[in-house]
């Protein structure tokens, strides 16, 4: 890359490779908030919506199937009952860390290079965990008696049993959603603002209006904003390693082989922020192609987000080959055989396709030539998604079937529900972000206008 | 450009978001109130039966025993409703003519039933018993209430999920003699609590609260 790199404060990188030159204070402003206010709306965004859609209605006509005919519509069946369901809610609320990830931690950690992924990636964040809560709620078969999961005064005299990682579960997801959310519009209110101010149509500027709740930009407003975003931040970054150690603690609280292990809490969150990263990805690269947003989300965001992928991969790496080993020098033959049917059971093939997904196939990405290629980048995420979601399969499915007694082995077989509801998340996640980015600016303006060189030169000023 | 909004907007918000939460939270409590209330559990709401029959006059005023119509209460899970044939002790010789009681009499002529409405009603995945309750020292007054004072018949207690476990964790506190059992003047002594621990003691009392106690 640019071998121009000045000697610069630590803290603030200067935007040489995460802003393309040319740009100031205006420019940017006019191109992120043109996308939602003067441009047309491009074909290429109705298209995808309209694919999204109709899969937001298989989702809707398998959730009435579900809530009519109840969860036998599902292929689960003793002893494997939990199955799609719980694999694709791991995956879902794994995939919605990478959103916390880059807007929590690495604001924290002042990498600025993070300011023009940070809105997209907590939409995402959001959207991801809408899908995965609804996997749970479905799974409890009266999905309209969820709230008896919380403790409140109820007429029964019953409290959830806190001793249940299910119910730690609740708190975990709900703390996340709610945080992610508070986090995510605190942030949106400065460019809420600029929309309202920006927009020619009187109904546009009265909903932007009250969505920016009166900023007016002044230092007070922004004084109070650093110290609330800050905050937030403090907030949402333990949660980044407690969602998903509380999510495997479903699994490692029981005593079943193949999910009794201790090293689930931080393999499940290296695999969260994993899988996080390659949807980042997969959003991102056609995003910035169709919006022409290469000067913003440049290929150097593209190369750190690589990274991230490739080091959070090698833990989860590090992981299988652990599990494996330890399966074996245990010494227990429950142990031994589940890993043993793992690998060479009725599900191998599964096995060993998760294992060249997460494992295998991503080393490509120590190659800085691969990780510069859009597309070899964009192959590399489907695969580590599909390769993530093997692995919650993997886990759930191949622990299960083997039960201790074998008069009670079983193979799993998805129904035609199973694929309709997962594939129903799939359009809910799309449907929801495809209309985010035509509402509200997909790349936060006044975080991106602070990695303007100008930027720089105003504060040396003060 | 104009302002989209008046001054006012900001009071407006501010009292919107405060008023929210209030709002919110007024609605939770009165829904958890409304439900725990005696309109939606219909304790304390006197039944219409096809005959007024007086618990108050029969067990108050002639002291009848609880057990000479609800014969089956100490060895059945269904305490027992009586048949015509019971009224008709009584009734072939006094109020003969008490219009009344024709219901009664048509009943017994007829050889038909009559249709009493039944007060307290478990919902069908309840699963209840009396006589072991009634072997373990629960009075029939600490569910049914003062039934000697009742004209008409009504649920004394909501019934709810609450109202149970209260007594299955904490049964000391309800407990008596078992020659109290069926004695509708019975008060319980100031050291009730401690008489109760004991009999608990005696009478092999377990706290049931496990689902599969009741639910079956």
């Amino acid at each position: 890359m640019s071998s121009d790199r000045q000697p610069i404060p630590p803290t603030r990188p200067t935007g040489h490779q995460i802003i393309a030159p040319g740009h100031t204070f205006a420019t940017v402003s006019d191109k992120i908030s043109s996308i939602v206010l003067t441009r047309r709306t491009p074909l290429y965004w109705f298209i995808p919506f309209l694919i999204a859609s109709a899969l937001l209605m298989v989702f809707l006509v398998a959730v009435t199937a579900l809530l009519v005919r109840g969860v036998g519509l599902w292929g689960i069946k003793v002893p494997v009952m939990w199955a799609w369901a719980i694999t694709n809610f791991v995956w879902w609320i794994g995939i919605g860390h990478a959103g916390t990830l880059i807007s929590a931690i690495l604001l924290l950690l002042r990498q600025s290079w993070r300011n023009s992924i940070n809105r997209f990636a907590e939409a995402m964040t959001l959207f991801a965990v809408a899908c995965a809560g609804m996997f749970p709620l479905l799974h409890l078969g009266r999905p309209w008696l969820f709230y008896w999961l919380f403790p409140y005064p109820n007429t029964m005299n019953v409290q959830p049993q806190f001793r249940s990682p299910l119910v730690w579960d609740v708190f975990a997801v709900s703390t996340y959603a709610t945080v992610s959310a508070l986090f995510w519009y605190v942030g949106l209110i400065p460019d809420l603002a600029t929309l309202r101010d920006r927009a020619r149509n009187r109904g546009a500027r009265i909903i932007y209006g009250i969505l920016a709740m009166g900023w007016r930009g002044a230092a007070s407003h922004w004084q109070k904003y650093e110290t609330a975003s800050l905050l937030l931040a403090g907030l949402a970054t333990p949660l980044v390693l407690s969602v998903h150690t509380v999510v495997s603690f479903d699994f490692t609280i029981a005593i079943l082989p193949g999910w009794h292990s201790t090293i689930f809490p931080p393999y499940f969150v290296a695999g969260a922020i994993y899988s996080g990263f390659a949807m980042v990805l997969v959003l991102a690269i056609p995003l910035r192609a169709m919006y022409g947003l290469q000067d913003l989300i440049t290929m150097r965001h593209l190369d750190n987000m690589a990274k991230v992928m490739l080091a959070t991969g090698e833990i989860v790496a590090y992981s299988y080959i652990f599990e494996a080993f330890i399966s074996w020098y245990s010494g227990d033959k429950y142990e031994m055989f589940a890993m043993w049917n793992r690998m060479t059971g009725p599900y191998a093939v599964t096995y060993w396709t998760l294992i060249f997904c997460n494992l295998v196939f991503p080393q490509i990405l120590w190659v800085k030539k691969i990780r510069t290629n859009v597309v070899w980048l964009f192959i590399v995420s489907v695969d580590v998604l599909v390769g993530m979601w093997l692995e919650r399969y993997v886990i759930i499915v191949v622990s299960l079937h083997r039960d201790f007694l074998p008069s009670s082995w079983g193979i799993f077989h998805p129904t035609i529900w199973d694929v309709a509801t997962y594939v129903g998340t799939l359009g809910l996640f799309f449907f929801l972000f495809f209309l985010f980015i035509r509402g509200l600016p997909m790349i936060s303006i006044f975080e991106v206008r602070t990695l303007l060189p100008q930027a720089e030169v105003a504060e040396v000023e003060q | 450009m104009s302002q989209v909004f008046h001054r006012s907007t900001n009071t407006l918000s501010r009292v919107s978001i405060f008023g929210g939460i209030f709002i919110l939270g007024f609605l939770v409590w009165a829904w958890a109130e409304l439900n725990a209330s005696n309109y939606a559990t219909r304790a304390k709401v006197p039944v219409n039966q096809p005959v007024p029959f007086s618990h108050e006059h029969h067990v108050g005023g002639l002291g009848i025993d609880c057990r000479y119509c609800h014969t089956s209460v100490e060895n059945s899970s269904f305490a027992g409703i009586p048949p015509t044939k019971t009224c008709m002790n009584c009734h072939s010789q006094i109020w003969v003519n008490a219009p009344m009681l024709e219901p009664v009499r048509q009943s017994f002529r007829t050889d038909q039933s009559l249709h009493w409405i039944r007060v307290h009603d478990l919902p069908d995945y309840v699963y209840f018993n009396h006589s072991i309750h009634v072997a373990k020292g629960i009075g029939c007054t600490t569910c049914h209430g003062a039934i000697d004072r009742m004209p008409l018949t009504w649920q004394e207690a909501s019934l709810q999920m609450s109202w149970c476990l209260d007594c299955h964790r904490h049964p000391e506190e309800y407990v008596r003699p078992r020659s109290e059992v069926f004695s509708v003047a019975y008060q319980p002594p100031p050291n009730h609590v401690e008489i109760g621990r004991n009999l608990v003691k005696e009478y092999h009392i377990q706290s049931l609260t496990s689902c599969s106690t009741c639910h079956r």
